[in-house]
């Protein structure tokens, strides 16, 4: 984790402070800025490698800052926001926000997310194979082993997988998952979501209730981990 | 003309319409032999329209009614009479009505829905500025509560010796239990704004209770869900929903000694979505099966700690969703919540 720049915008001092504490203690170097037009200042005159955004942000809207960051900032974007804001969440997961941490928010989790969104994509062709405990994604064979025992999934049912599996770690919303497995068309039918995470949850999980890694982020997506 | 202001009181109206009519047609009448009465039915008209532009419908209405009788008794010939002799007279008379009665309703119409409009801009006015006040609130208590859970958490680490340790761990607790109390508060401001806006969406409610369930997992209760797999999928407020059983089992949990089960469980019939949070300890005081739902009512003997509000919250959320909440006992306390939903199962999914 040395050589990493983190900026962290946020308004309220205490809470830069000790999120500065916590990745300090890391060996993450970092720059904060305490308003949205700072942030975006600082974004442009450090090249942070991750930013740390909140989205309840006085001067702007957190969400104006995001999609001018993401106009020209290509490096991971995780936000900050309080609880019970889903829509907001998801709207910020759709313009382009890599992750989100809910406050008040635990700092194992914390450092969780903001090292999986350090990592970079799993694209198919860099690296075609995904272990997950004791699950085995190969992208180009297009096949699925649990245990050293393959499982059969149907076409739908891989892409679905697949997808979340190039993101792995990453929270993916609903929308994201219809409109690449199903199509721009889908983006709004949930249904087909529940039904096919419940059919994989069924072949990949040890316990399909207790799912170990095909997480439910509820109202916002869902998480392979 | 002069200039009319617009009196509240109705027979204010009414007196002030009916004068100004009357003397206008006294000054047509004096101005006798210069003024035909058909410049008269004009003048009368103009009064009229002029009066509905301020004035309520009625007095307008009674102000057309009355200055077409002065019309047809003082000024149609033959005059002093309400008879009328030419086809001619009797046109412009119902003329004279009918826009007269026109330009009333047009105008109340007309207001009316200015009054609506108006209405609607100050709800969503008032529904702006409630957000903003609420998002502030809120912004302002979750922040030190996320501070000292972030700055305990950290020190949980670093903690020496065993005694810091424990410290640490008190300070933990303590700000769960308030950020859960600030949550309890913010729910219970949002229902009584009444601006609580319902969220459906298609739900797996399995999925839904087991996640439940994770959260809620206690060293001292066990929590066990029951849910049919084969459910439909439903259509629900996720957020809703979960709150109100995660007040029910909280609620179970404070009020019931160690080692007791809860159990949730769902289920769908007859368009409705049954939940039911059932313990196994020693039950809700008989006779108060209504009242448990009340804002802070506590229990006789209940352990210290806790609002009360828990359960209004739930009854609350649940009622928001067009849901009904009911409580008994059996063998413990069963709380039923029943949600008319929408299902679904979809069984030709294309998948290949």
């Amino acid at each position: 984790m040395n050589d990493i720049k983190a900026l962290i915008i946020d308004d309220e001092p205490q809470l830069r402070k000790l999120i500065a504490i916590n990745l300090e203690q890391q060996g993450i170097a970092v720059v904060s800025a305490a308003t949205g037009r700072e942030g975006i200042i600082m974004a442009a005159s450090h090249q942070p490698d991750i930013i740390l955004l909140d989205l309840g942000l006085p001067d702007r809207n957190g969400h104006q800052i995001l999609t001018e960051l993401r106009q020209w900032f290509v490096n991971p974007v995780l936000i900050l926001s309080a609880r019970n804001t889903e829509e907001d969440i998801v709207k910020a997961l759709d313009n382009g926000a890599v992750d989100y941490i809910v406050k008040p928010f635990r700092t194992g989790e914390l450092m969780a997310r903001l090292r999986t969104a350090l990592r970079q994509n799993h694209k198919a062709e860099s690296e075609p194979l995904i272990v997950l405990g004791e699950l085995t994604i190969d992208f180009a064979s297009r096949r699925v082993t649990r245990g050293g025992n393959e499982v059969h999934l149907t076409v739908t049912e891989f892409k679905l997988l697949a997808i979340m599996a190039s993101n792995e770690g990453r929270v993916v919303t609903h929308r994201f998952l219809l409109k690449e497995v199903w199509g721009i068309a889908y983006q709004t039918e949930t249904q087909y979501l529940r039904v096919f995470v419940a059919q994989l949850r069924k072949k990949l999980e040890q316990d399909p209730n207790r799912p170990a890694h095909l997480l439910t982020e509820n109202g916002i997506g869902y998480r392979l981990i | 003309m002069e200039k009319l202001k617009s009196p509240k009181s109705s027979t204010r109206q009414f007196i002030s319409a009916s004068a100004l009519i009357l003397i206008i047609s006294a000054a047509c009448f004096t101005a006798g032999p210069w003024l035909s009465y058909h410049a008269t039915a004009m003048l009368l008209l103009l009064c009229v329209s002029v009066l509905a532009v301020k004035y309520d419908i009625y007095p307008v209405l009674s102000s057309a009614v009355l200055s077409a009788l002065l019309l047809n008794f003082f000024f149609i010939p033959p005059l002093y009479t309400f008879h009328i002799t030419t086809g001619e007279d009797l046109l412009m008379l119902l003329i004279y009505i009918i826009i007269a009665v026109i330009n009333g309703i047009f105008t109340f119409r007309l207001k009316r829905e200015e009054r609506k409009s108006r209405e609607r801009s100050e709800r969503r006015n008032a529904l702006r500025l409630y957000n903003t006040i609420f998002n502030s609130l809120s912004h302002e208590l979750k922040t030190p509560i996320t501070a000292v859970i972030a700055a305990a958490d950290i020190l949980e680490d670093t903690a020496q010796p065993a005694t810091a340790k424990i410290l640490v761990n008190e300070i933990q607790v303590a700000a769960q239990r308030l950020d859960s109390q600030l949550e309890n508060l913010l729910a219970m401001s949002r229902l009584e704004s009444g601006m609580l806006s319902l969220q459906k969406d298609w739900t797996d409610i399995t999925d839904l209770l087991y996640r439940i369930g994770e959260l809620y997992q206690t060293p001292t209760h066990e929590i066990i869900i029951q849910a049919d797999p084969n459910l439909p999928l439903v259509k629900l407020d996720y957020g809703l929903v979960s709150k109100a059983i995660e007040n029910i089992i909280r609620n179970a949990v404070a009020h019931t000694p160690a080692g007791t089960t809860v159990t949730v469980a769902a289920d769908y019939n007859d368009g409705a979505c049954i939940i039911t949070v059932a313990d196994n300890g020693q039950g809700l005081p008989p006779g108060s099966f209504w009242q448990v739902f009340d804002k802070f009512y506590r229990a006789e003997g209940a352990a210290a700690g806790g609002t009360g509000l828990g359960l209004s919250i739930a009854k609350g959320f649940t009622e928001a969703h067009g849901g009904e909440i009911r409580a008994c006992n059996d063998n413990g306390a069963v709380f039923t919540i029943t949600l008319p939903a929408e299902s679904t199962y979809i069984n030709k999914l294309k998948n290949e």
